[in-house]
């Protein structure tokens, strides 16, 4: 990087952690950026002229005359329409061979919206995946993750929603990422021919983890130049936030932090807030949609990632392989989205937030009857019929490979009701039993 | 001459200041910074050293900036216009900010200094005042707002003289106070209170007896919250913490709502101010926005004013009632203000209390929720905060350290259960593990039994009973089998699910359902009583099940229809031929 006249260097380096550089120098500002030996690296602790900076690529061989070069300036990137169709790494240079885009350059990690000049997410954004669309609604200007185990197939379904959600931008910021699932974005984005709505950011396994930080800032910083300048509908996928969280605690860790919860910073919470906060809809039309992938641990929601995340996103989607009909299944009982009421039976029919409720309540009725059976005790009629029932509804709704309309959904819904159960056995609202029950009744 | 200083060091919003002066623990500076000036909290001062935390993001700060000491705490206006106002944690008023985005060093006026208000005084000449006194009245929103003697005086003063009634803006004088040394003070409609202190401007605190009406029968039935009571709400993320508080904000029997939604989602905050300018208060017919202020620190919002946020909440709460109004404070969520308290604790290297909260994390959440209750104003009226927290508990396990510290101070204890919220069983109250203290009150007692009918009490014990029993049988059932255990056992199992179904659940988002008015709930209660109280006949726990679902579904069909609508009566009926068929005559 050439130097320029306002930049301030230094040759002396007073100490050197894992992730961290520290030196004396006058007039420098909180979180700015650095090079040292060419490595970037931010301001993240002054006292008096002691000057600490984190080093993104770790400090591996930096010597204590390393050359020092603050940049006046914090975290930035260009922003134009040229930012469409174009691979950056998590500095915002291109990794695609292309030229450096032009534009306008903004700070990443910017101020919050005002509460007041947000509108209420009301758009419904249709995935034909009915685990998702029935059960656990999406609306423009949502976040959501996927909690998921690293076997399952969650960049697949990302990558599915991402492409008929019918967003004007998908950005898409991957952290930790394979190769081979950089690879697999790539070719599912080109096969389709939506590159040119789509901006990537990526951190694969093969860079150093703690420039992944840098990541959700990047793609929210795109999302909102084209959510905002532009009034597009912007749909971000983040994934895997968990090993954005593992980077949180290594520089944590290395700033002799005290740890809280399962190794993670005391500020998790706030600095994953500060992330999926980002989501919004304007009232010009714009949006930013947030999808995240969250890993789990064996399983295990009680984690302070999974756990901080849940707290902060608008539900979470569960994937589950079910054994009994052979297919990945978008899990009813712990999936949820939070904003269906606000499109459930408004913009889709009239019956469905009933509808689903009732199907997820005789679901639960199945499982119970399953735990009978393990047990080794004798099932009643209803026991055989909510199991049949949730067999049905498993592989005709659940599965991640279904894709058609709510209204599909819902009558697909009602005809299961009435394959296997009683109006009475439903619970829905007389009303609306009358107007949707199949003729095709049981008994 | 007021204290000056500059910036020695920054760690995050962490800022190490040397001073040229005095300053006072948790006074308020100001930090300039390319010309704007950011707010910022004394935490800490050690020799010269003073650390302050700033309300803001620290980015760009350099060694050097200069800081200046304002001589107060962080204080709150208070007067009449607060009512219908959305305020950040530091009660700015964000209507008033311009850009869609917050720019750090943008503070305003929380009121309106151009409004004229009706004024009608309510003392007069020569009347001995104190601080809290009433001076008069205007009508705020169609409720009396007291002008008051501002809190911060002290003892006795005479009034020189108040103005006629009329139209007067907040910042006209509106009344002369002599104080007992013969200086005159210049009262105006606004006065300013410093957060954190608690405003005592009343002569006692008796026990709080008077049932709050929610409207939602899971409180109000079982666990009933008083006015001037405290309440909360712990539950893993999604368990229906915010969806319950909100539904109370909506129909609590309340004069002023007060939500402080303290590092939460902005999207829940914006769902308030899109509902409650449209929708009514249950009791009055106004509109909701009128009788609410709202404060929003929003989880993206700087982290030190979520912490400020819901003090200034409370000091709004008091200020009304110092009005003899009942007030009902709500903050969504206590445990974001608890992690707002642990960062900037692990960031001054304090010694770390459990799960690394510091140490008088639980005296801290005490002394908050004591400045709740019902009191004696010095006139001989009442007012009241209700305060309902929730809680969110890391990995939804109860036993961390904001649940435990805030079970020791607040009386009732909504716990929300996951496999409730997992199956839908809406709202996810734990009735088994959930209390109220108010309950063993005997005043409460005489008050419910007046107000409901006699006996209330004892009735709703015989259905918590019944609800443990079915419980306890469930449990048996799941380990013998169905078949493995009499079909009375079935009896009392489906007894205790016709409860949980008609009386525990409630659809928050039905129309109908959200709201259960108190007299809807004793009907409610006496009849599913009434269905529990009989026995049944029947020769197999196939059929057991059967009738109650079929019972449990007529009878939530009369829970979405209009109470004693011509719908709800045919229902009735129809409950009343299906009881027939089974119910043994006698009455146990
Ligand atoms: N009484 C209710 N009736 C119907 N649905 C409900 C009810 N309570 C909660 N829900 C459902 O549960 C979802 C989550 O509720 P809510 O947002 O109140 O959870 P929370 O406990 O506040 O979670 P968090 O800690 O993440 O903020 C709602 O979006 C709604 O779908
Ligand atoms: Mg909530």
């Amino acid at each position: 990087m050439a130097t320029k006249a306002f930049q301030k260097i230094y040759t002396k380096i007073t100490a050197i952690t894992k992730a961290t550089c520290s030196l004396k120098a006058d007039g420098i500002g909180n979180d700015e950026l650095a090079t040292i030996d060419g490595k970037l690296a931010q301001v993240v602790k002054i006292m008096g002229n002691d000057i600490t900076l984190q080093v993104f690529e770790g400090t591996e061989g930096i010597p204590t005359n390393a050359e020092v070069i603050f940049l006046g300036k914090t975290p930035s990137l260009k922003v134009s329409d040229q930012l469409a169709g174009r691979f950056f790494n998590a500095f915002g240079s291109p990794i695609d061979g292309g030229p450096e885009v032009e534009g306008v350059e903004v700070e990443i990690g910017g101020p919050s919206v005002n509460p007041v000049r947000r509108k209420q997410p009301s758009e419904l954004i249709a995935t034909g995946i009915a685990g998702i669309d029935l059960n656990n609604t999406l609306v423009s200007g949502q976040k959501i993750p996927f909690f998921a185990d690293p076997n399952q197939p969650y960049n697949q379904v990302m990558a599915n929603v991402a492409l008929r959600a019918e967003a004007d931008k998908i950005i898409l910021g991957g952290m930790g990422l394979t190769n081979d699932d950089y690879l697999y974005f790539k070719n599912v984005f080109n096969n389709a021919g939506v590159l040119d709505r789509i901006v990537s950011f990526v951190n694969t396994t093969e860079n150093p983890p703690v420039e992944r930080l840098l990541i959700p800032d990047m793609a929210l910083t795109a999302a909102e130049y084209f959510a905002v300048e532009k009034n597009e509908k912007v749909l971000v996928l983040l994934t895997d936030m968990t090993l954005y969280a593992d980077a949180l605690a290594i520089v944590s860790n290395r700033m002799d932090q005290i740890p809280s919860k399962d190794s993670m910073p005391g500020s998790l919470y706030s600095d994953l807030a500060k992330i999926y906060e980002k989501a919004v809809q304007f009232p010009e039309g714009g949006s930013i949609t947030i999808i995240a992938v969250t890993t789990l641990s064996g399983g295990d929601i009680t984690h302070a990632i999974p756990d901080n995340t849940g707290y902060i996103t608008e539900g979470q989607l569960y994937l589950r392989y079910d054994s009994d009909i052979g297919k990945v299944i978008v899990d009813p009982f712990r999936s949820l989205s939070r904003l269906k009421q606000l499109v459930a039976g408004k913009k889709t029919r009239e019956d469905h937030p009933q509808v689903m409720n009732a199907a997820v309540r005789l679901y639960a009725d199945a499982a119970n009857a399953k735990t009978k059976l393990e047990n080794g005790f004798d099932l009643t009629d209803y026991d055989e019929r909510s199991l049949a029932f949730a067999k049905d509804y498993s592989d005709k709704i659940l599965a991640i490979d279904v894709n058609i309309n709510t209204t599909q959904m819902l009558d697909i819904a009602w005809e299961l009701f009435a394959k296997h159960f009683k109006p009475e056995e439903v619970n829905i609202r007389q009303s609306l039993v009358e107007k949707y029950w199949k003729q095709t009744s049981y008994e | 001459m007021t204290t000056k200083g500059t910036v020695k060091g920054i760690i995050a919003n962490l800022v190490t200041v040397a001073v040229d002066g005095p300053v006072a623990q948790n006074e308020i500076c100001y930090i300039s910074l390319d010309g704007t000036r950011l707010m910022a909290e004394v935490i800490k001062v050690t020799g010269d050293n003073v650390f302050v935390q700033v309300f803001e993001s620290t980015r760009g700060l350099k060694v050097g900036n200069l800081v200046e000491f304002t001589g107060h705490m962080l204080e709150v206006t208070l007067g009449p216009g607060l009512l219908s106002r959305n305020y950040d944690g530091l009660q700015n008023d964000l209507d008033k900010l311009t850009g869609v985005f917050l720019k750090r060093g943008e503070y305003n006026f929380p009121l309106d200094e151009e409004k004229l208000w009706a004024f009608k005084p309510l003392a007069k000449v020569g009347d001995k005042v104190q601080a809290a006194s009433w001076l008069g009245e205007v009508d705020e929103n169609h409720q009396s707002h007291k002008i008051m003697v501002p809190f911060v005086m002290q003892g006795e003063y005479t009034i020189k003289s108040i103005v006629a009634a009329g139209e007067y803006k907040i910042k006209d004088t509106i009344a002369v106070i002599t104080d007992e040394e013969g200086n005159d003070h210049n009262i105006n409609m606004i006065q300013k209170w410093p957060v954190k202190k608690a405003i005592t401007a009343y002569t006692e605190k008796p026990r709080p007896f008077k049932l709050l009406e929610t409207g939602v029968r899971i409180i109000d039935t079982l666990n009933p919250i008083v006015e001037g009571g405290t309440g909360f709400i712990p539950g893993a993320f999604g368990t229906g913490k915010t969806v319950l508080q909100h539904a109370i904000s909506k129909q609590a029997e309340a004069d002023i709502v007060i939500m402080a939604a303290c590092g939460e989602r902005a999207n829940e905050v914006v769902e308030i101010f899109m509902e409650f300018p449209k929708l009514e208060d249950p009791h009055t017919g106004r509109k909701l926005m009128e009788r609410t202020i709202i404060i929003a620190n929003t989880s993206n919002m700087p982290v030190a004013s979520r912490e400020a946020s819901v003090y200034t909440a409370m000091t709004i709460a008091e200020y009304y009632r110092s009005m003899g109004l009942r007030v009902l404070l709500m903050a969504d969520s206590t445990s974001r203000w608890a992690q707002a308290l642990r960062e900037m604790s692990n960031r001054m290297e304090e010694l770390p209390g459990q799960d690394a909260f510091p140490m008088d994390l639980s005296a801290i959440i005490g002394t908050f929720y004591s400045r709740a209750g019902y009191v004696y104003l010095n006139n001989g009226s009442t007012g009241s905060i209700t305060f309902i927290g929730t809680v969110s508990p890391a990995g939804g396990n109860l036993k961390e350290p904001v649940t435990e510290g805030t079970k020791k101070a607040a009386r009732c204890f909504y716990a929300l259960e996951q496999s409730r919220a997992d199956r839908k069983r809406y709202p996810a109250v734990n009735p088994i593990e959930s209390y109220s203290k108010y309950i063993e009150y005997p005043e409460f007692e005489d008050y419910i039994n007046t107000k409901v009918e006699g006996n209330w009490i004892k009735k709703v014990n015989e259905m918590k009973t019944l609800l443990q029993r079915g419980k306890e049988v469930q449990e048996q059932i799941n380990i013998l089998g169905d078949d493995g255990v009499p079909v009375n056992y079935h009896e009392t199992f489906w007894k205790s699910e016709v409860i949980d179904f008609v009386i525990l659940q409630q659809d928050a988002f039905d129309k109908v359902d959200a709201v259960c008015p108190l007299e809807r709930q004793e009907f409610m209660l006496n009849l599913v009583m009434d269905i529990c109280k009989h026995d049944y006949d029947f020769d197999n726990f196939l059929n057991v099940m059967d009738y109650f679902k079929k019972i449990i579904n007529i009878c939530k069909q009369m829970n979405y229809s209009e109470f004693h609508s011509e719908q709800f009566e045919k229902y009735l009926k129809e409950l009343k031929t299906v009881l027939a068929e089974k119910q043994i005559k006698t009455e146990k």
